[in-house]
């Protein structure tokens, strides 16, 4: 579905191309910044220790989702600087691309590449010989991390309309409101592989998301309703 | 800036770094096809620059191009323009050079993901004399350094007797030396090259047919490169070409020596390019006093001027040479829309313009920006590399890829600004070995860990 997302919104416009891998490039940037973080801490620590391995990594993934927050805002104040370079630039004083698009365009990076880190090297291994969790782990390990990649996706997305519009509109509480659901979509995660306490929080986070996303970007059930009776 | 590109010159450059390559595995190949292939890569990133500089200056372009036309296209207003059409189509400029990179590194690294034969070691090019299989890491790093030193004076060697050639007008040797290179990359290297991928997938083949395959596929790439030929085709035979061309380095650069080789040939390149000194600065601005394009054929243009012929009388002895000009690889300048630079003439200058402006309107001019063949090699033998011998796989391969192209961005940018012919390769380079050591070391523990307990951030 993100590649579709891509290729259908993105892929037409150059600018927005750019603007997609500079977001990945973003996202990229927080991830080796917090894992930097979590290497130092586990050299610094007792690797025999269990508990504290374990308690390392929450930590690790806490930090690093901080840290994916803040490199957002960064790459929110970068657009901005970008967009009134682009207004400079333009004939007739407006901006070829709006800030929305701008935001969706970000969030799609960000959730692109979070997405290609997570299942990709999942991918390359399921296509050798292998059988699902013969250690007892749970056996439906693949269906569900692709299910959690795409909800992480599309969480992504949508929390960057989000959070660029609480930017935009300076209310902190839209901005800490989605740093909340990140975290509580990572600690959500903590309880895998008792998948229906990761999976069914994610989707109904997404769900909450998705609507609050669609509503700022001036949707309405108006809309909706026109839209699916156009179709149907 | 250099309007005209002569593709064959460039080619045969190309060629003959290529086969300098060559030369370990047939002795006798002479050794200044190494030159080339360092002229090339500089050369490349110089008409790399120049091109993005040509862009940015059509007017610029357009004297040089077209001097039959006698129209003084530059003007003060029109330089304004220029700027914002310049950075206006600076997005797409940049998707025009994305794309065949992309191109280009998943070509090579999917040959490497699936071809056994480019990461097995079978032996070292006779650039690279010092053997990495000694005990100790020192010993090692040595060997890397002094094999990096070799090659790097081999390309520099080789790029200023290109220099001193082209400085003496020895055309016909370039041209030879050009052929020579680009006959055996497309012959010998895609032989290997198809020999190997049909190994690997088991399919059989027999010698009448695959010789003519290979004999069709040289024989329109030479035609291809070195004369006429449609802009799509010549981009798939200089990315196919390129992507070759990086396998045999990944395959026959030992590990080390492969990064250092790509730290040092990145700042060569910033020192060829930007020194008043150096080689590839020195071949720019020749070419540019002589009103020449420099060696097409190593240089990838992305875009092409096609010129209808102009019946107008007085415009006629400009119009062949307008058309050999369009004919040969001129589609790398950059070139202003044909509807503005209409409208420019007509600003600029009034009557006599007129009919080569109502004409000039069936021209489809497209600004393009022209990235050397070198840079193509050396982004995807970073990415190659990553590929191969990553353990993280492809995590670092997909952060090196992200991190070349957000170096692209960058470097174009610089370009927008500078306007003149910039390196391609240090800003892209260091970023990519930035992230790929950091993410090997780095973050490929951490996602490992994660995915193990399967938690997502």
């Amino acid at each position: 579905p993100a590649l579709g997302l891509f290729l259908f919104t993105i892929a037409r416009d150059p600018l927005r191309i750019i603007i997609l891998i500079a977001g990945a490039f973003f996202w990229l940037v927080s991830l080796l910044l917090s894992s930097l973080i979590w290497f130092i801490a586990v050299k610094a620590s007792d690797p025999q220790d269990e508990s504290l391995q374990k308690g390392l990594l929450i930590f690790g993934v806490m930090f690093s989702v901080l840290l994916q927050e803040a490199f957002r805002f960064l790459y929110y104040k970068l657009l901005r600087k970008a967009i009134e370079g682009l207004v400079a630039l333009s004939e007739d004083g407006c901006s070829p691309i709006s800030i929305q698009q701008m935001a969706y365009v970000a969030g799609v990076g960000f959730g692109l590449m979070s997405g290609a880190f997570s299942m990709i090297n999942l991918l390359a291994d399921a296509l050798g010989p292998g059988t699902v969790g013969i250690h007892g782990d749970s056996q439906l390990y693949f269906l569900t991390s692709a299910f959690m990649t795409m909800v992480l996706i599309f969480l992504h997305t949508f929390w960057g309309i989000l959070f660029f519009h609480g930017c935009e509109h300076r209310r902190w509480w839209e901005i800490t409101a989605v740093v909340v659901m990140h975290l509580a979509v990572s600690g959500s995660t903590f309880c895998n592989p008792l998948y229906v306490g990761s999976l069914v929080p994610s989707y109904l986070l997404m769900a909450a998301a998705a609507a609050w996303a669609y509503s700022l970007s001036g949707g309405s059930t108006q809309n909706l309703r026109r839209f699916f009776l156009c179709k149907f | 800036m250099i309007t005209f590109m002569n593709n064959s010159d460039s080619e045969e450059e190309s060629c003959n770094e290529r086969t300098s390559l060559m030369s370990a595995e047939s002795p006798p190949v002479p050794s200044y096809q190494d030159g080339l292939q360092a002229s090339e890569a500089g050369e490349a990133q110089a008409h790399r620059k120049r091109r993005t500089g040509g862009s940015c200056n059509p007017t610029n372009m357009a004297d040089g191009e077209a001097p039959g036309r006698g129209v003084p296209v530059r003007a003060s207003t029109s330089e304004s323009e220029e700027e914002e059409l310049t950075l206006k189509y600076g997005a797409k400029h940049v998707i025009m050079l994305f794309v065949p990179v992309t191109l280009c590194m998943v070509v090579v690294v999917a040959t490497i993901k699936s071809v056994r034969f480019y990461t097995e070691k079978n032996g070292q090019l006779i650039y690279t004399p010092f053997s990495e299989d000694t005990p100790s890491v020192g010993q090692r790093l040595l060997n890397s350094v002094l094999n990096t030193i070799i090659m790097i004076s081999v390309i520099v060697v080789m790029t200023v007797f290109l220099v001193l050639l082209y400085k003496y007008r020895c055309y016909k040797f370039i041209h030879g030396w050009l052929i020579l290179s680009s006959l055996m990359l497309l012959f010998l290297f895609t032989y290997i090259y198809l020999g190997e991928v049909l190994k690997t997938y088991n399919v059989a083949m027999d010698y009448p047919t695959l010789f003519l395959v290979i004999w069709n596929f040289g024989a329109v790439g030479m035609i291809c490169i070195h004369w006429k030929g449609p802009l799509q085709l010549q981009q798939a035979y200089l990315i196919m070409i390129s992507a070759l061309m990086a396998l045999v380095f990944i395959k026959y650069l030992p590990e080390w020596s492969a990064w250092v080789i790509l730290g040092a040939i990145s700042i060569y390149d910033l020192m060829a390019v930007l020194c008043p000194k150096g080689p590839l600065r020195m071949l720019v601005e020749t070419a540019q006093e002589r009103n020449e394009p420099i060696f097409p054929a190593l240089i990838y243009s992305s875009a092409m001027i096609w010129t209808v012929g102009m019946a107008k009388p007085d415009t006629a002895p400009r119009g062949p040479s307008q058309q050999t000009w369009d004919a040969a690889e001129d589609g790398r300048e950059n070139h202003r829309s044909p509807s503005h630079a209409a409208s420019q003439m007509s600003e600029t200058s009034p009557a006599p313009t007129h009919p080569i402006t109502s004409l000039e309107e069936l021209e489809e001019e497209e600004r393009g920006v022209k990235l050397g063949l070198g840079d193509f090699i050396f982004y995807s033998v970073l990415v190659g590399k990553a590929a191969a011998t990553a353990s993280g796989d492809w995590n670092t391969t997909l952060a090196c890829f992200v991190a070349i192209l957000i170096g692209l961005c960058l470097t174009l940018l610089l370009l927008a600004v500078f306007k003149k012919a910039l390196p391609a390769l240090p800003i892209s380079i260091t970023f990519g070995l930035v992230f790929y050591f950091s993410t090997d070391n780095l973050v490929r523990p951490f996602m490992d860990t994660l995915a193990s307990h399967q938690l997502y951030i």
